[in-house]
């Protein structure tokens, strides 16, 4: 039942990489819009340069913060390899939104373990509606590298309902003050990529 | 009302606001940290950080007693902690509306164990309120303080990782404008708890008990949500999210209110129903108490026991089409957490590991040591267990052995309860080696001050406790601090230190790099590997530092490390392990 009407985002990245304020945007303008938004995270060790996923769920009445397996209507990466790591759970008709990026988790640093190969690629393979995103230059475009989630957030803002107006709206109450010019920039560069 | 989205730590701030509470005391621990530094805001609230739990539901005590409405939070372990003072304040009862809000960790995102903290509500005969979203964190917190009052009692509001840090949308409540008034009332028969006095108190205790059950099956925190009538579920917090989603036509009896159960309305409930099932998260603490009361219900047979629940856990536990998910056939790399680049706890673990020290470990960002490559922690029990534990394992070895142990334990944990274990070492003679790996904040739990580090909660200047006098009117004889960057002089003290057939308290000491207050750590350049230097010996990759990676060589080349001038924070530890000298730092 619920299943029909509930939409699921799930972001996957590494600790440190702002996901978290990310997903604080994503449901203050889904909130504004006028959806029912639930939001689940975990701290602690993730802010450790861990793996980190925040689930985001809207719709007309939301239950559970968590998202059921196979039910990701979109995956929305920040790392090449989290983004993989995560692919299972979602829906046979989900959409993949993804940072180029690689962040070599310990094993590979150390040399140890290889970093998967053409993740791009194999995402693409799993997944039809893949959108492979550019975020550290356009973030850099934008004048910060660190405004990479802002960029991601304009990349998949063009796929949800909330108009433009309401996501500027969220950026401006969430960012704060001396942040705001370069993250609306990276928005608006994210916007129009995809 | 004004809507709002709150994480459940940010609701359960607002409602001692709400609630005109006008002190807050906590120790910080994940899950429960961010309701302190939320309450902060309010500034009629005075909140701090005290040194353990035990000392921080004593301050609330206190704050109750002189007639003000006060909030106490700690994590699930935290309640071990303050375990002592909360049996008998249960039996005292409260003048100011008091409630303890404790955070549980199902899944154990960051805990040492998953206890389920309603055993410590009904075993310490405490009511329990277990709110499922943001909006009852805000509503059953807010009641609870009236509910105190009313049943003269300390109420406890369990909380657990998926409702602490959850969002949800929460409309406002109007926060109450007159406080309660405060001052000295003088009643020893309620609060001096000796024999007499307590045997009295311990049947007005179960009373209180009985009448909360009769009460709470009118109440509606406590609801019925009707379905088609063929399938019963009885649930409460987190756990009743997903028994919604998995069954959305079930007839479902929420608690809000878990210890003492509203008996006749289960009753009542359950007599509707020819399958019965109840859905909770960790223990069949609801199960065994309805089963005892004659009534067949199903539970732990087919709900996990361990772990978190989800829906897809649940669907999987009652065999519902489980989703098909595409599978990743590759073997992909974890990504565990890690110490940040030029974190001080790095040089030290690196010394451990060359000594071939025994180490018992403790709660806090230095755990992390026990990690490869570093690999230097050997037991790990809960905060302050490191010292103890050293003493005790010293005791039963050989001389030589003996020397191995160091316990090592961060400035924050030290005060928590460290310092008792290094005053039984003292006391007994102990020969082991304590590390007191000092970053001036309690790190792990997101940068918080303790009495050593100078500030209070809200960023106001404190006296700092000074850890080498401390140690030394505890009676160390030998007490000497390095800084952990310095690789040579570290290791040697800490030789040293082991070998002295004496108790020696050793503090390393230089701030977390993601210190909260300015002017603390130094902006360092970063360095950057002469690929034309390094022999690709590895030696740099030992300290397990994120901001280097080593390269593999292409078409036969040897390879070499590289260093990820974003992450880098110019410690230049690496820089002290190269024989080569093939670091350079950036001067750009």
């Amino acid at each position: 039942m619920t299943d029909n009407n509930v939409t699921n985002i799930l972001m996957a990245g590494v600790g440190g990489q702002g996901t978290l304020l990310a997903s604080e945007i994503l449901s203050e303008v889904l909130m504004q819009a006028g959806y029912d938004v639930k939001k689940a995270e975990v701290h602690g060790m993730a802010q450790r340069g861990g793996s980190v996923v925040s689930h985001v769920r809207f719709g007309k009445k939301v239950f559970s913060s968590i998202i059921p397996e196979g039910e990701v209507d979109v995956l929305f990466g920040f790392e090449l390899l989290e983004t993989y790591r995560y692919l299972p759970l979602v829906k046979e008709l989900g959409a993949v939104v993804v940072n180029n990026l690689k962040i070599a988790p310990p094993s590979v640093a150390l040399g140890k373990r290889d970093y998967p190969t053409d993740v791009a690629a194999k995402l693409k393979e799993l997944v039809a509606n893949v959108h492979v995103v550019d975020g550290l230059q356009l973030a850099e475009q934008a004048g910060n590298s660190r405004t990479v989630n802002t960029v991601l957030l304009g990349a998949l803002s063009n796929t949800l309902e909330p108009t433009h107006e309401q996501w500027i709206a969220a950026i401006k109450s969430l960012v704060p003050e001396r942040f705001l010019d370069v993250n609306l920039k990276a928005f608006e560069l994210g916007r129009q990529v995809c | 009302m004004q809507k709002t989205i709150l994480s459940g730590n940010e609701a359960f701030a607002r409602a001692a606001y709400e609630a005109g509470v006008t002190v807050a005391s906590a120790y910080p621990g994940t899950p429960s940290t961010e309701i302190l530094e939320n309450i902060t805001q309010y500034e009629r609230i005075d909140a701090s950080w005290a040194p353990n739990e035990k000392v921080a539901l004593e301050v609330g005590i206190g704050a109750s007693i002189g007639g003000a409405r006060t909030i106490v939070t700690m994590k699930h372990v935290g309640v071990n902690v303050a375990a002592d003072p909360l049996f008998t304040f249960s039996y005292t009862g409260v003048r100011g509306g008091m409630v303890l809000v404790v955070a549980d960790d199902p899944e154990m995102h960051s805990s040492q164990d998953e206890q389920d903290s309603r055993h410590y509500a009904r075993f310490a005969k405490v009511p329990m309120f277990e709110p499922a979203d943001s909006q009852e964190a805000l509503d059953f917190t807010r009641l609870a303080f009236e509910v105190s009052e009313q049943f003269d009692a300390p109420i406890m509001v369990r909380s657990t990782t998926r409702i602490s840090h959850s969002k949800s949308i929460v409309e406002l409540g109007e926060p109450l404008m007159e406080l309660p008034e405060t001052g000295l009332v003088r009643d020893p028969s309620k609060f001096v708890m000796l024999p007499g006095n307590a045997r009295i108190r311990h049947p007005l205790v179960e009373k209180r008990l009985e009448e909360m059950s009769e009460w709470a099956c009118t109440q509606g925190f406590n609801r019925i949500e009707a379905g088609d009538g063929k399938l019963g579920i009885i649930t409460s917090g987190v756990a009743y999210q997903y028994a919604r989603e998995v069954f959305p036509d079930a007839d479902i009896l929420k608690l809000g209110l878990v210890y003492p159960l509203p008996k006749q309305m289960i009753r009542d409930f359950a007599a509707r129903f020819d399958t019965l099932y109840v859905i909770e998260e960790l223990d069949p603490f609801i199960e065994e108490q309805v089963k005892a009361m004659g009534i067949n219900v199903i539970g732990k047979e087919k709900v996990p026991i361990c772990g978190e629940l989800s829906p897809g856990r649940l669907r999987q536990a009652f065999d519902l089409n489980p989703p098909n998910l595409p599978p990743i056939k590759e073997d992909l790399p974890p990504r565990p957490p890690n110490m940040c680049p030029g974190c001080p706890h790095r040089g030290v673990f690196h010394a451990l590991n060359r000594l071939k020290a025994y180490v018992t470990g403790d709660i806090g960002c230095y755990t992390l040591g026990f990690m490869p490559p570093l690999s230097a922690m050997d037991t790990c029990i809960c905060m302050g267990a490191s010292i103890g534990n050293a003493t005790g394992l010293s005791k039963v070895l050989n001389e030589e052995d003996r020397k191995k142990v160091v316990a090592v334990i961060g400035d924050s944990t030290f005060l928590h309860t460290g310092i008792n274990g290094l005053m039984d070492m003292v006391y007994n003679k102990s020969t082991a080696t304590v590390l007191i790996l000092d970053n001036s904040t309690t790190g792990m739990t997101g940068r918080q001050d303790n009495p050593s580090t100078g500030f209070t909660l809200d960023g106001q200047l404190a006296d700092q406790v000074d850890l080498e006098a401390l140690c030394r009117a505890l009676g160390v004889k030998h007490v000497e601090t390095v800084d952990p960057a310095q690789m040579d002089t570290t290791r040697k003290v800490i030789k040293e230190a082991m070998e002295r057939p004496e108790v020696s308290v050793v503090i390393t000491r230089r701030p977390c790099v993601l210190i909260k207050h300015e002017n603390v750590v130094e902006d360092l350049p970063p360095l950057y590997v002469k690929t034309d230097k390094c022999v690709a010996c590895k030696a740099c990759l030992t300290i397990g530092c994120p901001a280097i990676e080593w390269e593999t060589g292409k078409d036969g080349s040897k390879g070499n490390c590289k260093v990820d001038r974003l992450l880098c924070n110019g410690c230049q530890v690496c820089m002290q392990l190269c024989k080569f000298d093939a670091f350079g730092v950036c001067d750009d």
